[in-house]
């Protein structure tokens, strides 16, 4: 690569925000500059292809590794396509019940003005800050069988922990509060003239909400929708406490992959891997269109 | 205008999915066929896989009707916990007699489990044994060798594995056997062997994925059945070795009576736990290298097992009731050993 091919390229790299920051200090001193500007551009580079690139081109390579038929076979293999059903049950879920319940939650948030609203706010960031493992067990001792709701359920034939059904909590828990997150600051920035506005000319409630609120916040609500997908669809810890590893059943495909592994099948395991990365990347560029409509 | 609707058919798309999901969750008709949950420990992956299919044959044969056994692996002290907390296995095949007794203590399994199959309710059994990289560079041939410096030891977390538990065992035995009893001197050694691991799993499979998989540490203290897989698995890369002394291991099964009845899979457990004690079963038993609780099968396989070692038993120690509170509950000896 010549020298200036580099250039463009750790440019692109990097975006604009390094080429804004060297325009504020460039006439002062330059030489200097371009250098913290290389060695700054080598490092952020030198990163992300150690943690980034590497890691996904091993699970690539790893994956095809004894040939495209074996891929095929371990993507085939029924287990993993009960796992990827699981997997898209639990995404599909946890974004329909979030994203609802992050609409009402924006939306009350930022029309309405109550008193305890800050702390209703601050309730759903818990499952940012609570590990998910611990989101797991909470479930477990809360719809368990020596939980605290377990005769209950029991008596009703009831099934939550070890089932899909647990399953699909623990994602819905993990995920809650990413609607939500992108939808507030747009919502509250927005304040609710229009909406008072449109009342007082007649307009009803889901009128209001369709014509008014909506068109500002699509955008915001795709990303958050997104968002939410990304993180379900991965998500290991919390479901991996819940599951009880019940083979074609509970497991997801995060789960799957670390059965294989732990079956010595090395080769099944980063192909499941590979559905899952190839899952993230459409995930990645509908992220960057939604990202340049907004 | 345009870019509402499309938007609006999105978000139709999407809880059409979720009504198209729901409707899957149901469980499908039953029919001819029966499930069967097998809840097991880390090693028996393989085993069972192949056993599912045997048995699945058999019971044909028998009574005309499909089975499916779903198999759920992991750490056989976590195992039996999710069992206790809901996990509705019908039977279970665990790593040892106390993981059982815990689910009967929670009234899932009636008493007397222990006397309802030939060995004490275990139908395989193994023993501990060292696995070493091939050449056996830092010249491992005892428990001796394993609290020297600078050797790392690769051993799952007793409190979650029952394998564990048994190196556990194993060790203290080998060393109260040499200093004749003295306790204290037991756990001095027992001491410096924790302070040589590197990394205490969750599980079995774990401890042999650090080990092989991720090539950390110099011995694994291990299942035989395990050693010999992951001999099978990378042929010429490791050696195992035999210590002086070792335990019996015996891996237990049990019914999970009010689960099974309840789904109405009584019989079929009883039959797939006695059925493992049928010729062919055995003799797959000690294909997977476990050691046959048949003794004319096990001789069979004398040419794989080394059958001279010198192995104690779990009565040794008092059974599982009084070796668990004594080493393994909180506080007790493991706790004092590798807490400080």
């Amino acid at each position: 690569m010549s020298k200036k091919q580099e250039k463009t390229f750790q440019q692109d790299m990097v975006g604009d925000g390094v080429h804004s920051i060297q325009k504020v200090i460039e006439p002062h001193q330059q030489e200097p500059n371009r250098i913290v500007k290389y060695a700054m551009i080598g490092v952020s580079v030198l990163f992300l292809f150690v943690m980034l690139v590497i890691p996904l081109a091993v699970v690539l390579v790893n994956a095809l590794s004894e040939g495209w038929a074996a891929y095929q076979e371990a993507v085939m293999d029924s287990y993993t396509i009960n796992a990827l059903q699981l997997t898209f049950l639990a995404t599909v879920s946890s974004v329909a019940v979030n994203t609802v319940f992050g609409l009402f939650a924006a939306y009350l948030l930022s029309k309405f003005y109550f008193r305890g609203r800050q702390v209703f706010a601050a309730l759903i960031d818990i499952p940012f800050s609570i590990s998910p493992v611990i989101a797991g067990l909470a479930f477990i001792l809360t719809f368990g069988n020596i939980g605290w709701m377990g005769d209950f359920l029991k008596a009703h034939n009831i099934k939550i922990v070890f089932a899909v059904p647990g399953v699909i909590l623990a994602t819905i828990f993990v995920t809650f509060p990413f609607v939500f997150r992108e939808l507030f600051p747009v919502m509250n920035a927005q304040g609710k003239d229009e909406e008072e506005a449109a009342a007082l000319m007649g307009a009803n409630g889901f009128t209001i909400f369709r014509r008014i609120t909506f068109p500002h916040i699509k955008w915001a609500l795709l990303y958050g929708i997104v968002l939410c997908a990304a993180r379900a669809m991965g998500e290991f810890g919390a479901v991996s406490v819940i599951s009880g590893h019940l083979r074609g059943k509970t497991n997801t495909l995060p789960l799957h992959v670390e059965i294989l592994y732990n079956e010595f099948n090395t080769t099944a395991s980063f192909a499941v891997s590979s559905i899952l990365v190839l899952m993230a990347m459409v995930i990645l560029i509908l992220r960057s269109l939604i990202e340049r409509k907004k | 205008m345009r870019s509402i609707h499309k938007i609006e058919i999105v978000f139709m798309i999407l809880l059409m999915g979720i009504l198209a999901g729901c409707g899957k969750d149901a469980d499908s008709a039953k029919g001819d066929s029966i499930e069967i949950l097998n809840v097991s420990y880390d090693p028996t992956r393989e085993f069972y896989a192949k056993y599912n299919e045997l048995f699945a044959k058999h019971w044909k044969e028998q009574g005309g009707q499909d089975v499916n056994v779903t198999q759920s692996h992991g750490g056989s002290g976590s195992q039996a916990r999710s069992v206790i907390e809901g996990n509705e296995a019908d039977v279970v095949t665990l790593a040892l007699a106390h993981d059982i007794t815990a689910i009967e203590e929670n009234g899932l399994i009636d008493s007397g489990w222990m006397e309802e199959f030939d060995g004490s309710s275990a139908p395989y059994t193994s023993t501990i044994v060292f696995l070493v990289r091939k050449g056996n560079e830092k010249n491992i041939q005892d428990w001796d060798d394993l609290v020297k410096d600078g050797v790392e030891v690769i051993t799952p977390n007793p409190k979650t594995s029952g394998g564990a538990c048994w190196n556990f065992l194993a060790a203290w035995a080998y060393w109260q056997e040499k200093d004749g009893n003295d306790e204290e001197a037991t756990k001095e050694y027992m001491k410096k062997l924790y302070q040589n691991v590197l990394v205490l799993d969750s599980g079995a499979r774990g401890a042999t994925n650090t080990f092989v998989e991720n090539e950390q540490g110099d011995v694994l203290v291990a299942w035989e059945n395990e050693a010999y897989l992951s001999m099978e698995e990378h042929p010429d890369e490791y050696e195992i070795v035999t210590p002086s002394v070792s335990i019996l291991a015996q891996p237990s099964v049990a019914v999970v009576d009010s689960n099974a009845k309840a789904h109405g899979t009584k019989e079929a457990a009883e039959a797939y736990l006695k059925y493992l004690y049928s010729d062919e079963a055995q003799r797959l038993a000690g294909e997977n290298y476990y050691r046959p609780s048949n003794e004319a099968i096990l001789e069979e396989f004398s040419d794989q097992f080394h059958l001279d070692m010198n192995l104690v038993t779990i009565d040794d120690f008092g059974g599982w009731d009084e070796a668990y509170n004594k080493y393994f509950n909180d506080d007790a000896v493991f706790d004092q050993i590798y807490g400080q």
